[in-house]
């Protein structure tokens, strides 16, 4: 059995002001295995979010359901860790305090906290910031702090919506390296969406691409590069094949969203 | 040499800040002084000084800055005890904002001044009608305000939350509460600065202490002086006790401006 299941999930936001209303997401069918890393990727505005959000439970779905080992999702919860593409650390709180948030929210007790969050902050690097505030922090550093808080729960799933958006290039590309060196560790089941190409080939097992609004799955493409991945791997002949396919496969689907927006406008 | 939104160096902004000060009582002494007006009108810095050395030496008007003191403290601390969780109820549940908006956004333009004559009626011209008229005068505004910022929490906060397994409970305390803390003080100091007019209006009408009693009773003497010098020391103590918050606020709150 699949760990997660998304069985004819769609959502259709209410017209505004009385409008017609919009269809963000068509009916969406797709199972995860465990421990799979899987990367949706998708032009902005085709419900890649959207989908993301319904399987975490911040929305519910306008048909269909989420299973999460045979589960119905119904509301947000700790199994479901999720990062976020802005900046959700809580500023009042420090680097440890915020990874220790959702043990602390569930009642664990402090000795146990301790032990968990030191642990995660050795496996994100930020030994040493542990009672700094968020503002003080890079933004690189708040998302990996972002993440170690997602993972302390130790969540069946990790979700992440575009969380490496508002990074520079090259942090961008030393999170990749990190959060991949945890999966191919600690072994995760993972859904993480993205509009970049490259991203999504380097971090995914399986790529999903999304189609323009409102969005569907139009391709499914498994990558067979091996394990442990480097930055080097970027340039091998096998990543440009993948890339130059699914360069391909979202340029369409971008112009089809372009226009729609010309057509709107 | 003026460009819009440049920066001022610290040094200049001292002296400038300082220099209106000298212009302005400079201004005031020439007119004074000069036999500009009439000195029945205006008294001149120097008797104002004087005057008010003597109140306090001679007629113990510290007594009468200690009580006016403690009034609007003593309002503003009830108040705020009232009001901030009523606005936070009502920022964090729309059914409780939905039951009591309509009426508190009513309430906060009666004039509390006009309350005074009916507090008067009912609680007589202690103590207590003069906490009353500074809780009546605050109570609404910090309900208001407070209830608008704890409604505007950022929802992404809300949200990351709940998906680390925190309840409802939970994000009200841990989340909702933390997070509009720096704010709700804010409120407070803002509101502090309304509550020292209210004190005086108050001791205007039907009080026989008080920095506002002393002032409207130097009125009937054409005691210019005095009145001045009361006047400024509101203005001090305001100025003093806006300092200390802003201070506790730095102290409690050290996250929001790291």
């Amino acid at each position: 059995m699949s760990k997660l299941q998304i069985e004819g999930v769609s959502r259709t936001f209410a017209g505004v002001g009385g409008g017609e209303p919009v269809q963000a997401l068509q009916p969406v069918d797709l199972a995860v295995a465990a421990n799979d890393f899987i990367t949706i990727l998708g032009p902005s505005g085709c419900g890649k979010s959207t989908l993301l959000r319904i399987v975490a439970g911040l929305e519910a779905p306008s048909t269909g359901r989420v299973l999460l080992d045979g589960k119905a999702v119904t509301r947000p919860g700790p199994d479901r860790g999720m990062v976020f593409q802005s900046y959700t650390l809580f500023p009042w709180l420090t680097v440890a305090e915020n990874i220790g948030f959702g043990l602390r929210e569930q009642g664990r007790p402090e000795r146990e906290r301790n032990e968990v969050v030191a642990s995660y902050i050795d496996l994100v690097g930020l030994r040493g910031f542990e009672n700094y505030w968020p503002k003080q922090l890079s933004g690189g550093m708040q998302q990996r702090t972002a993440i170690a808080r997602a993972l302390a729960n130790d969540p069946e799933i990790l979700l992440l919506d575009e969380p490496f958006g508002a990074l520079d290039n090259q942090t961008r590309g030393l999170m990749q390296e990190l959060l991949l060196g945890i999966w191919e560790r600690r072994k995760k089941t993972v859904l993480f969406v993205t509009h970049d190409i490259e991203e999504a080939i380097f971090m995914a097992s399986r790529v999903i691409v999304m189609s323009a609004r409102p969005g569907r799955i139009k391709s499914d493409v498994p990558v067979d590069l091996p394990h442990p991945r480097h930055y080097t791997l970027k340039t091998s002949p096998e990543f440009s094949v993948l890339k130059a396919q699914l360069t391909e496969d979202i340029r369409i689907e971008a112009m089809r969203t372009a226009q729609g927006q010309s057509v709107g406008a | 040499m003026l460009h819009p939104l440049h920066s001022v160096a610290a040094g200049t902004r001292t002296v400038l800040g300082i220099s209106f000060f000298v212009l302005f009582v400079a201004f005031w002494a020439w007119i004074t002084l000069g036999g500009h007006v009439n000195r029945i009108f205006l008294a001149d810095p120097l008797s104002m000084l004087k005057d008010g050395w003597r109140l306090l030496v001679e007629d113990r008007f510290w007594l009468d800055i200690l009580i006016t003191i403690w009034r609007v403290f003593g309002g503003f601390v009830l108040a705020s005890i009232v009001a901030v969780p009523i606005g936070i109820a009502m920022g964090a549940w729309k059914p409780v904002e939905a039951f009591l908006e309509p009426f508190v956004s009513f309430a906060r333009y009666l004039p509390a001044s006009a309350f005074i004559p009916l507090l008067i009626l009912w609680a007589g011209i202690g103590e207590l009608e003069k906490l009353l008229v500074i809780f009546v005068g605050s109570v609404f505004q910090i309900i208001l305000i407070v209830a608008v910022k704890v409604g505007a929490t950022r929802r992404d906060l809300v949200e990351a939350a709940y998906t680390l397994g925190a309840t409802d409970n939970g994000i009200v305390k841990r989340v909702i509460m933390p997070a509009n803390a720096p704010e709700i003080a804010e409120t407070l100091r803002l509101v502090l600065g309304w509550a020292w007019t209210y004190v005086i209006v108050a001791e205007l009408i039907g009080s026989s202490s008080g920095i506002g009693y002393m002032i409207i009773n130097s009125q009937s003497r054409l005691a210019t002086g005095q009145i001045i010098f009361g006047i400024i020391v509101i203005g001090l103590i305001g100025l003093l006790s806006d300092f200390a918050f802003k201070a506790l606020n730095r102290w409690l709150y050290p996250w929001s401006l790291a």
